[in-house]
């Protein structure tokens, strides 16, 4: 599958996103710097990933949402194509319209940093068939506005839909019904605030985040 | 022209940062503070006279990048 990965100004996690992606598939993505305004052609998988674009000034991910390479994005999650965004990635997702709801300031105020326990919600998705439905995972968590909101009906709907994808087993944040990562309606973009691309070689610590892209990979 | 915007959180959505406000100035002994909000002030500066086309223009950039409609409501000013 032909990857890309998005970078941004700011963007710090776009080379694990890199070798995370290549480790997988065996081909390096293209690294697509925000201002270019088309994607490489040919390209089938795109990666927002993490990182504190434009210094998180007036929201996280704003500024990122409105930049040059969003609309070819946005038209390319239209096409039914896999699009992740982690942590800033999901901000960005968010922020752009193409995932519901909002990421806040975490509840206790602080930057957290640390290994966090993840269910999988649903692992009927192309982004987690490799998992086993309920599944506990372990994937590093660095984030000061990863505190999930949604009104309560748009929060009812997407359970309902089985767009809520991880949950997390020990709320670090204040999420809205422990939610660490969802789907949109079409299931084709994933937004997590954890890192899963850090948790792909047993030199990270742990590889429980290889199978999301595993998955991805088989789905092609 | 100068355009003053005030973002504040919707009613409803919980203000973490609010509540330490609040928290603080009780420990400070201001205990008549019944709840805290945080929110933002932009000051924009404006070229052109015409005051409905400026606040036409500032109404859209509140809904397309200043604000996130999802947890934020927005008023403007024009001075």
């Amino acid at each position: 599958m032909k990857s890309a990965v998005i970078v941004f100004p700011g963007s710090n996690c776009d080379r694990d996103a890199h070798d995370a992606i290549e480790k997988v598939t065996g081909h390096a993505p293209a690294m697509v710097w925000h201002q270019q305004s088309e994607l490489p052609e040919g390209t089938e998988f795109v990666m927002i990933p993490g990182g504190f674009s434009y210094g998180d000034y007036l929201r996280c991910g704003a500024m990122a949402s409105r930049s040059a390479i969003m609309p070819a994005i946005v038209a390319h999650a239209a096409t039914g194509a896999p699009v992740l965004g982690v942590c800033n990635g999901f901000q960005i997702l968010t922020e752009s319209g193409l995932l519901p709801g909002a990421l806040m300031r975490n509840a206790g105020l602080k930057f957290v940093c640390e290994k966090a326990k993840l269910k999988v919600e649903n692992a009927n998705t192309r982004f987690t068939s490799r998992y086993e439905g309920g599944a506990e995972l372990v994937v590093p968590i660095a984030h000061h506005d990863g505190n999930y909101f949604a009104d309560e009906t748009t929060l009812d709907r997407i359970e309902g839909e089985g767009q809520v994808v991880f949950r997390y087993g020990n709320n670090p944040n204040g999420s809205a019904r422990d939610i660490a990562g969802i789907t949109n309606e079409q299931g084709n973009v994933l937004g997590l605030m954890p890192h899963p691309e850090r948790a792909v070689d047993e030199k990270h610590g742990g590889t429980d985040g290889l199978k999301l892209f595993e998955s991805l990979l088989g789905s092609a | 022209m100068k355009a003053k915007i005030h973002v504040y959180l919707k009613p409803g959505v919980l203000d973490p940062q609010g509540a330490a406000v609040a928290g603080a100035l009780h420990n400070m002994g201001y205990d008549e503070v019944t709840d805290a909000r945080q929110g933002k002030l932009i000051e924009l500066d404006l070229a052109g006279e015409d005051v409905d086309q400026a606040r036409a223009r500032v109404d859209e950039m509140c809904r397309k990048l200043l604000s996130n409609p999802v947890i934020e409501s927005y008023s403007i000013e024009l001075e």
